[in-house]
């Protein structure tokens, strides 16, 4: 791997990171409990593109099976906190 | 067939679009106003930022292995397919809870004054 295209990995896990610092204050704060849902839904979408970046770092296609995971169990937990919001069970 | 070198500057230039997108949809998550303006917010991030990044990836794991990385391709698939669905359940619970607590939802044509 270039110093160049090193140093693009590198900036963009900085972004990554200070991205879900930034969602931070959303999910511990509210004001209400969907807004920290869906803080909660962005930030498992930033732990998936980190993956999708450390899978280019470290050169290894297995970090693709944890992000295609991520993007499955994000969608199935911000699915059963949603219902849950709105219905007060998961499974009825 | 293109050098090395400029098929580098593509993936890094894609690689720094996605970060720079990733952080806007937090921005937009933090600042916007109210929570119906922000469930617009995260799908910068799971449309912008992740098509950038998978391209990326695609890009560079097809020029260092044969045959196009095609398995890539289901990342963006499958959250285009579940990133309207959670924002549409969000939206109709923050619709219930607002109405439960007697808010006037969903809020007057016209806009914000």
């Amino acid at each position: 791997m270039s110093p160049l295209l090193a140093a693009a990995v590198d900036l963009t896990l900085v972004l990554y990171a200070l991205a879900m610092a930034l969602v931070l204050p959303r999910l511990l704060g509210g004001p209400t409990a969907q807004d920290r849902v869906l803080a909660l839904d962005l930030s498992y979408v930033f732990g998936m593109l980190v993956m999708l970046v450390l899978a280019m770092r470290y050169e290894s296609t297995s970090y693709f099976e944890a992000a295609l995971l991520m993007v499955l169990l994000g969608f199935v937990g911000s699915m059963a906190l949603a219902k849950f919001l709105l219905r007060g069970e998961v499974i009825e | 067939m293109t050098s090395p070198a400029a098929l580098e500057i593509v993936v890094a230039l894609l690689l720094a679009a996605s970060g720079v997108a990733a952080v806007l949809a937090a921005v937009g998550l933090l600042r916007l106003p109210d929570f119906f303006t922000r469930t617009h917010a995260p799908a910068l991030a799971s449309s912008a930022a992740t098509w950038c990044a998978t391209l990326a990836s695609i890009v560079w794991f097809g020029s260092r292995a044969p045959g196009p990385a095609l398995h890539l391709w289901l990342i963006p698939i499958v959250l285009s397919i579940t990133a309207p669905v959670t924002a549409m359940m969000l939206s109709r619970a923050a619709l219930f809870r607002g109405r439960q607590a007697g808010a006037p939802l969903p809020p007057p044509l016209g806009g914000r004054q």
